[in-house]
């Protein structure tokens, strides 16, 4: 099975000040890493090639310092690495991202593309569903389990309220994964040492099949204004036995996206 | 000049931190501290992961990279797990000596099963319990004997780590006892699992930090080994061990600099957190200077560091006067640092869940261990000095 998976390089914003400049974060000291949604792709496009044999090559957009993204692919084992980079490229929206996935996505063989289900960056969680309609590939999101089948693959998608759903799709397909879908290995030096003897292909905006009036400054979202929501000062004081303190307590924690 | 890592320098300082960050949580930490338990199966996974044999040649089973990354492995295993990450990096203490003394035929056998981590941990054995920072003016009292095709071994080796558990021992004995200097008449040998072998006593001293690994002194008494477990050249051993030190000081270095970063990184939090007199104790102006400094401090221990890799890098061989610097102040500094931690934490520092106080336990160690920084300073007060007769 060859399979494509697309990664992203993103400033890792978690403990950080963020700081706005224009509509765009302040990168300038930020540590990045490779979105964590890609991680958890890579890994699965890597465990499906181990078990079923075939490639995997990583895709990334941007300029060379993505190579990171690439290079962490080849390290968790993928074999073939392209980053498209060109100037006309910046400014592009999800759709407009997709446009240029897709275009050079075609020129390569395919069974399955697997994207992360969001970027913790823009967080539009739409780039990859783009890409399957631009591609007219079979499509499913928030994967959290794989199997393939004779030509077949089998996903389990996470719906709300804890339901699941399982999706047979024909290959070739695309399909977004959700964290938790597997626990990514550590790199290893020996991953390290192997990635640093591979090439990384380079191609620009002329190489691939995209519509250069469709992307960058010309994508059909324009970003109006990024800022920081105030901080609105709320307390709340939890009443009962501390049996009942301790259920509120984790309640709201929980809603307030808490992990336990 | 390039004070940058390069790419793949990057990644690995990425990997192991990404490592250590999940598989040496505080509590794991203190739990292992508590029960003076070695860290084997970090030892296991780190060795899978390439980790511990960064720096071994890859035909002899490891990955073939530098000193520079092996600091970088070191650094980031010591900022997440203080002693237990001198647990793991000192399970190779003594290897080196095999690698650059040993023959083909005993690096083909032993080094592929160190770098798996089966034929961890490996002890070098050289001090003596009245011989310390000064083997050189009388014979060791450590003697091997040749006797056909065997040396008999019998005398005492003291405060050596792991040798309670270790599969390796590299042991440095008087083979001439007539020799002068004495040191002329010291050797090399390694020993294979002698745990299972008549002759061979060890017992554990109880200590004040770096509990993860135990110090111990060894008998031998009358103890057997085969004579082709020499390691280099009969009465050469003493360079062999020199020669070793002077390499495995910059990983101590680098020991020193991951363990001050671990503890400054809690300080700047608890700095940013605390509150005293209506303010965060940041904006004390003795907290903010002193964490100033604390930064300062390892960033300067860090270059030391990092130009001792490069130059052992580039010339295969490192001046002695270049690693002992780069020890006692990378040792000297994290015991500094440790110290302005325990402050900026108040009474908090001396409780033990906070993890401050075993930091401040674990650095103290690194100022003793392959030669104090007297000896240290010693080496480099020769190199401006010369000898002032
Ligand atoms: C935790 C731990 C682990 C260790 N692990 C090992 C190991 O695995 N293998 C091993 O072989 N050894 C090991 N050692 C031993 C260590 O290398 C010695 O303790 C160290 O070399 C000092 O020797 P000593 O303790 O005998 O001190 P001494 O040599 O007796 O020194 C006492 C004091 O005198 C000073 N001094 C001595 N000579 C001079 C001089 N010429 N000028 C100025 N000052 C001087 C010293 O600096 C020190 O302050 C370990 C020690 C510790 C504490």
């Amino acid at each position: 099975m060859d399979i494509i998976v697309c990664v992203k390089r993103v400033p890792d914003t978690n403990e950080a000040d963020i700081q706005i400049s224009g509509n765009f974060i302040n990168t300038k000291g930020l540590p990045f890493d490779v979105n964590e949604w890609d991680k958890y792709a890579v890994e699965e496009a890597v465990r499906l090639k181990e078990k079923y044999g075939g490639t995997v090559t990583a895709i990334t957009i941007g300029d060379s310092e993505s190579d990171d993204a690439l290079r962490r692919a080849f390290a968790t084992g993928a074999d073939a690495a392209v980053r498209v980079s060109d100037d006309i490229f910046n400014g592009s929206d999800a759709v407009a991202s997709a446009k240029i996935l897709a275009g050079a996505i075609s020129d390569i063989k395919h069974d399955l593309v697997l994207f992360g289900a969001q970027a913790s960056d823009d967080g539009y969680g739409a780039t990859g569903q783009a890409a399957a309609a631009i591609l007219g590939l079979p499509y499913a999101s928030l994967v959290i389990k794989l199997e393939a089948d004779n030509g077949k693959i089998r996903a389990t998608r996470e719906l709300e309220a804890g339901m699941n759903e399982v999706v047979e799709l024909p290959l070739p397909a695309l399909l977004t994964i959700q964290s938790g879908i597997n626990e990514p290995r550590y790199i290893s030096i020996m991953g390290i040492r192997k990635a640093s003897s591979k090439e990384i292909k380079v191609l620009s905006a002329g190489e691939i099949s995209v519509n250069t009036a469709e992307i960058g400054n010309n994508s059909g979202t324009k970003t109006e204004k990024l800022f920081l929501p105030p901080v609105l000062k709320q307390t709340e004081f939890l009443t009962g036995s501390v049996d009942e303190i301790a259920v509120k307590l984790a309640q709201i924690l929980k809603d307030k996206g808490g992990t336990f | 000049m390039d004070f940058e890592f390069n790419n793949e320098q990057r990644d690995i300082q990425k990997a192991v931190r990404e490592f250590a960050e999940a598989e040496m949580s505080r509590e794991y930490m203190l739990e292992l501290d508590r029960t003076s338990t070695y860290p084997a199966d970090l030892l296991k996974k780190a060795c899978d992961l390439g980790f511990l044999c960064i720096d071994i040649p890859e035909k002899y089973g490891g990955v073939g990279y530098g000193l520079t990354e092996k600091a970088i492995v070191f650094e980031e295993l010591c900022r997440m797990g203080a002693g237990v990450g001198m647990s793991l990096g000192g399970s190779c203490f003594g290897l080196k000596v095999l690698l650059n003394s040993g023959t083909e035929e005993q690096k083909n056998r032993i080094l592929p099963r160190a770098c798996s981590g089966e034929g961890l941990p490996f002890s070098g054995a050289f001090t003596e319990p009245d011989k310390g920072t000064d083997i050189v003016t009388f014979p060791l009292g450590t003697t091997a004997v040749r006797k056909g095709g065997k040396y008999i071994i019998n005398g005492t080796k003291t405060f050596i780590t792991h040798a309670d558990i270790s599969k390796y021992v590299i042991l440095l004995c008087q083979t001439d006892t007539n020799a002068k200097p004495s040191y002329k008449g010291q050797t090399t040998f390694i020993l294979e699992n002698p745990l299972d072998k008549p002759g061979y006593t060890v017992s554990s001293f109880e200590k004040m930090g770096w509990q993860t690994s135990h110090t111990t002194q060894i008998s031998f008494s009358d103890f057997e080994l085969p004579a082709e477990n020499i390691v280099g050249k009969e009465n050469q051993g003493f360079y062999n061990v020199m020669s070793f030190l002077t390499e495995f000081r910059i990983e101590t270095a680098a020991a020193g600099v991951g363990m001050a970063q671990g503890v400054y990184e809690k300080a700047v939090n608890y700095a940013k957190t605390r509150e005293a007199f209506g303010q965060k104790i940041g904006k004390f102006q003795s907290i903010s200077h002193k964490i100033a400094d604390m930064a300062t401090k390892i960033e300067t221990a860090r270059l030391l560091l990092y130009k001792a890799a490069a130059i052992f890098d580039t010339k295969h061989d490192v001046p002695p006067h270049i690693s002992s610097m780069a020890k006692w102040y990378g040792a000297r500094m994290a015991v500094e640092v440790a110290d302005d931690a325990m402050e900026i934490f108040g009474g908090h520092g001396y409780i033990i869940e906070n993890d401050v106080a075993r930091f401040y336990r674990d650095t103290r160690m690194l100022e003793l261990v392959e030669g104090t920084r007297e000896a240290q300073k010693n080496t480099i007060a020769a190199s401006i000095l010369g000898r002032l007769d």
